[in-house]
């Protein structure tokens, strides 16, 4: 309202008035109501404005103007209010919904794989990126994959290092359980030729009482690489770089004479304890260093039981079991734990 | 092999610290399995000699004793052994003394005596024994000697080897005593022993009636034997070697063994029928009672030791027998020393179930060569007895292996080990470990093999030997490259997938054990007849290989409800394993794939099997009510994909679950990995999806209780053809809105053109098709 506006001043007051009513409604009916009754056909601004008629020309336009924003001004105050209330019933009906997501108690869960499941995918991985196949093969087998291509031949003491199982088919002692993942060796040189890269996860078994440290079926993984002037010092180097993809940086293997028939040189491997970093600790016997596995320069009578020549090729095999290791690098002491089916344990991990 | 480090020193001048010997040994492939220190702490210790030994009042367990330490004044000790009397030498460890394991010895009272010191057990003083009792010395030393002068201890470090089966020498102090002179660079000698050998007086008969099973066999007499206890030095570095001193012609005849690895038998010469000894194969049946006191049952193949009466007296290289056992009376020995057959040796010893230390040298394969000084040393070490030995010693000499010398090629070897050695440096390293070598041309190398590495026969044998000593630690690592971009077998990703899609589904994977016995496929109604027997079980649970994962996964609820863990789902992949066809030697053995819940009826795992169908894009597959072992006889059907059987659905067989205690029921799920994944699954050619609007009519159909839903579902998809986008079953009712036998089945069935929009009346056609082929094909009446 302008002063200017003097004949208008009863205008004034009566929108003053609309504004505070319409402020004070308390809901979306009184709103409605209060449009009707300020801005509807009985108002008082609609019968101001039939009163127009009866005034001068340029009265008429000065009160006309001065009608216009009264309405507005009241239609403004009206649309203020409705967003208001509306935001109000938003707000209430949310508060309504509220609730303490720390309530709920999942209705579905997700499995886990189990411990060998997980690490033997981890190796396999680590392996496929270094261009390696995985194979795999049968775990009950015949004397020739298990032992005689492998160069124990009949009656050979290092037989005795395995206690085999034998199964009931075949002559005596021709089928048995395989004692390690090499056969699949024998199987992979038989089906290809070279050059082989490839990695053979497996179950295998053994005539061993279970104990903490002892399981009659356990798992291994089990490597060969044969090409053209394969050597040792690519074994050694074949194992530095999975135990530092494996394990992390910093852990490294090294490599100790010993005895497999199968291979020549051969060699146990360590690597770096990984409790210690090599300083030493209990889990390392205060050497700093853990056993992992086996290994060595695949023996010539191998290639020959499969028809390589071993003048062309030569190969390094190397093998290691996994449920150890997953029980030394999880704080696991007993094996048992492993086969034990309980979910508090599978859970974990 | 336990090896006293001071043992070392006879045969080279090491004088290194232990942590360097260790390693070195480690080094040389001779594994260091654990490591203890003797004879230090004993500097309080001395020999006592027991006074008078009187009760406690009030105490029966301990004894109050007064011994003399060579003061002439007694001490009082109070004591709880009781293996010891007044008279007897004993270790008295005085006030002030730390004992090796670190016990300090105070003046003190107890139950009111005073103890002014303590009577020690070879245990508390660091020596091999055990707590059983005193440490009781022979008569000899004076009381007050220092007990270490007094036992000929010196400090020393005891190491367990693991000895590799390719390592026969490593059987020997001596032999490890060369290894580790080769790489440190010492001299290394075997002392020659210094024995007067009295030729003409008597000999011992020998026949060998095996010259392969026995390639040389010697027999030693002497006489004037007088039996009795070892000098305390032997008998010391027996017993810290492991070995427990018995006399000492056992005794010397143990010492050569461990000393230079042959082993040597004495004979009570007046118990050898004859005076002579046969080698010859077992006769079938031939019983012996062998010096453990156990009667053996021979077999044909293994060799016997027999007296000139054929009697038998020892088998072969493995045990002798008691009736020929050196006692207290014996006063002439024959000492027999041979070289037997390595895998005849093995075999036996495997047989019998039998080994020694003698057997374990012998399979590995002794040096021949060797069995002279052998003999010599067992001679010397049994002269201060009085023992003479007497002549002419008998001999036979078999058929031993030939040894012809090996052509190395310097280029073989770096080649095979990735180093780039001369011809002198290959040399370097195998001439003091006795490979004695000789460049013929250069780059190639004659090597005369060791009789004491029978293991070494071929070149490759031989660049181990280089390897070894040269150091596999000095062979700088280089890295091959694959020329293959690795990678999963199709099969390996899918059967990830699958583990994934089970983990998602809520289960839990388990391993459970590939060994099942005859009652765990009972209790599964599983045909034991049907599965693999394991020839040699350790226990009846592993007699079988399982021929499902029933058994273990249900195994597994069961312990799973026993710990109150309910609700349980588990998966597992693993083979399984069924008789094979007449004929055929490998078992039938597949890859399966098994989930179970429990709680869960079938409805859960025919759920799981849509997951896994669905995850793996499989399109042409359906289930077939079956019955099959093990399973709820109305709950199951058969999984069949591209018109295969691969597996079986449904729930467990109440029987089942009532035999493992189970008390609710559980949804099973067992396939044939190999079987599912080889169907064609997962590459799909795309199909254009209608960007028209869709119609969903419902049909409910009242079908017999026998017709599959899955079949009225088909028939309706077909009879729409392409107008049909979708047939979902959303109501199964069965009561009084239909006839006993029947069931309702009400589908929503999705009308979509991928062209246009469908008119009302080509819908209403389409629906007209539906109802009358399902009427048609399954005797179904539309409900309204």
């Amino acid at each position: 309202m302008t002063d200017a506006a003097e004949p208008l001043a009863p205008w004034g007051d009566l929108v003053a008035d609309a504004i505070a009513r319409v402020a004070a409604a308390s809901d979306a009916t009184e709103l409605r109501r209060l449009d009707v009754e300020l801005l509807g056909r009985g108002s008082a601004l609609v019968a101001a404005r039939a009163a127009l008629a009866s005034l001068s020309a340029p009265e008429r336009r000065e009160a006309g103007r001065a009608l216009n924003q009264a309405r507005a001004d009241v239609e403004e105050a009206l649309a203020v209010r409705r967003r208001e209330l509306e935001a109000q019933e938003r707000a209430a009906r949310l508060e309504a919904e509220r609730m303490d997501l720390t309530e709920v108690r999942p209705t579905r869960r997700r499995g886990h794989l189990h411990l060998v499941t997980q690490a033997r995918d981890r190796l396999e991985d680590v392996f496929v990126g270094m261009g390696y196949q995985v194979a795999e093969g049968p775990e009950a087998e015949t004397d020739w994959y298990n032992f005689e291509a492998l160069n124990f031949p009949a009656g050979h003491p290092a037989r005795n290092m395995y206690d085999t199982l034998y199964l009931e088919l075949g002559p005596p002692e021709s089928t048995l359980l395989r004692t390690h993942t090499s056969p699949v060796q024998i199987r992979v040189m038989e089906a290809t030729t070279p050059p082989i890269y490839a990695v053979m996860p497996g179950r295998c078994y053994r005539q061993d009482t279970a104990d903490a440290s002892h399981l009659p079926n356990f798992h291994q993984i089990e490597g060969l690489v044969v090409d053209r002037r394969i050597s040792f010092a690519d074994l050694a180097g074949t194992l530095d770089a999975f135990t530092e993809a494996y394990f992390g940086t910093g852990i490294r293997s090294r490599l100790r004479p010993s005895y497999f028939p199968f291979t020549e040189p051969s060699a146990e491997f360590d690597i770096t304890c990984v409790f210690c970093r090599g300083d030493g600790c209990r889990s390392c016997g205060r050497t700093g260093w853990l056993e992992l596995g086996g290994c060595g320069m695949v023996h010539p009578n191998v290639f020959r039981a499969v028809g390589y020549d071993p003048d062309v090729w030569t190969g390094f095999a190397f093998g290691f079991g996994i449920d150890r290791m997953i029980a030394q690098r999880h704080g696991i002491d007993d094996l048992r734990e492993l086969v034990t089916n309980d979910v508090r344990f599978l859970r974990q991990f | 092999m336990r090896l006293p480090l001071s043992w070392l020193r006879d045969f080279t001048p090491l004088d290194l610290p232990v942590d360097e010997v260790v390693a070195t040994l480690n080094d040389l492939g001779l594994a260091i399995e654990s490591l203890e220190t003797v004879g230090e702490g004993l500097e309080g210790v001395v020999v006592a000699r027991v006074l008078e030994i009187t009760g406690i009042p009030g105490a029966d367990r301990i004894r109050a004793v007064h011994v003399d330490p060579g003061t002439g004044t007694p001490v009082p000790v109070v004591c709880g052994a009781w293996n010891f009397g007044e008279g007897d030498l004993v270790p008295l460890a005085t006030v002030g003394t730390v004992l090796p394991g670190g016990l300090e010895i105070k003046a003190r009272r107890m139950k009111g005596a005073p103890s002014q010191g303590m009577l020690c057990a070879p245990d508390e003083l660091g020596l091999p024994g055990s707590h059983d009792g005193i440490l009781l010395l022979d008569e000899g030393a004076a009381p007050g000697t220092p007990l270490s002068e007094a036992l000929g201890i010196r400090p020393d470090v005891v190491v367990e080897l693991e000895i590799n089966a390719n390592r026969p020498d490593a059987m020997s102090v001596a032999g490890i005593a060369r290894d580790l002179a080769a790489r440190l660079g010492l001299p290394f000698a075997i002392p020659d022993p210094k024995v007067l050998f009295d030729d003409d007086v008597c000999s011992a008969s020998v026949e060998v009636d095996d010259p392969v099973g026995c390639g040389r066999f010697v027999a030693q007499v002497l006489t004037g034997v007088t039996v009795g206890p070892s000098p305390a030095w032997l008998a010391h570095r027996l017993t810290l070697a492991g070995m427990r001193p018995i006399n000492n012609v056992v005794d010397a005849s143990n010492y050569v063994m461990l000393e230079l690895g042959q082993p040597t038998h004495p004979y009570d010469r007046r118990r050898l029928s004859g005076g002579g000894l046969r080698v010859r194969r077992a006769r079938p049946g031939e019983t012996l009672v062998t010096l453990d006191g156990n009667e053996r049952r021979l077999h044909g193949d293994d060799l016997v030791i027999g007296d000139a009466a054929d009697r038998p007296v020892g088998i072969a290289g493995i045990m002798g027998g008691a009736s020929s056992e050196i006692d207290a009376t014996t006063t002439d020995v024959v000492l027999e020393a041979a070289w037997f057959d390595p895998l005849s040796i093995s075999t036996s010893s495997r047989r019998l179930k039998l080994r020694s230390e003698a057997s374990a040298r012998f399979e590995k394969g002794c040096d021949w060569a060797g069995i002279d000084r052998a003999i010599a040393r067992f001679c010397e070490l049994l002269a201060p007895s009085g023992a003479t030995p007497a002549g002419p010693r008998t001999e036979v000499v078999g058929r031993l292996p030939e040894r012809p010398p090996v052509a190395v090629r310097t280029a073989r070897v770096n080649q095979v080990l990735g180093t780039d050695l001369s011809d002198a440096r290959i040399a370097g390293y195998l001439d003091p470990i006795g490979f004695t070598t000789a460049v013929v041309a250069e780059g190639t190398l004659d090597v005369e093999l060791p009789s004491w590495r029978l293991d070494s026969s071929t070149e490759i044998d031989v660049i181990e030997e280089v390897a070894r000593l040269h150091g596999y630690r000095a062979i700088a690592p280089t890295l091959p490259r694959s020329p293959f971009t690795g990678g999963l077998t199709p099969y390996q990703r899918d059967r990830r997938t699958v583990r994934q899609i089970l983990a998602g589904a809520g289960a839990d994977e388990a391993w459970s054990a590939t060994f099942v016995s005859s009652d765990d496929l009972d209790r599964c109604l599983l045909d034991p007849r049907a599965a693999v027997v394991v020839t040699n079980p350790l226990v009846a649970a592993e007699s079988l290989l399982r021929p499902s994962l029933l058994p273990g996964l249900v195994g597994a609820l069961a312990g799973n409800a026993r710990r109150r863990q309910t609700g349980v789902a588990l998966f597992e992949v693993g083979h399984t394993f069924r008789r094979p066809p007449a004929g055929q030697q490998l078992p039938h053995e597949i890859e399966a794939m098994a989930y179970a819940a429990a709680g869960r009826a079938a409805g859960e795992a025919v759920t799981v099997w849509h997951l896994i169908a669905d995850g793996l894009l499989l399109s042409d597959w359906s289930l077939e009510a079956a019955t099959a072992p093990g399973l709820h006889p109305t709950r199951t059907a058969a999984v069949v994909v591209a018109g295969q059987t691969v597996g079986v659905v449904g729930e467990a067989d109440p029987v089942v679950l009532a035999a493992h205690e189970i008390g609710e029921r559980v949804a099973w799920l067992e396939l044939d990995l190999g079987g599912l994944l080889a169907a064609p699954h997962g590459d799909r050619r795309y199909r254009p999806v209608s960007r028209f609007p869709s119609s969903d009519v419902d049909l409910a159909f009242e079908v017999d209780d026998a017709t599959p839903a899955a079949a009225v579902a088909d028939t309706l998809r077909r009879a729409g053809a392409d107008l049909v986008a979708d047939v979902a079953l959303f109501d199964v009712y069965r009561g009084e809105q239909v006839a006993s036998g029947r069931r309702s089945l009400a589908f929503t069935v999705r009308f979509q053109a991928l062209d246009h929009t469908l008119t009302d009346d080509e819908v209403a056609d389409a629906r007209h098709r539906l109802v009358e082929a399902a009427e048609a094909a399954h005797r179904a009446t539309l409900r309204s």
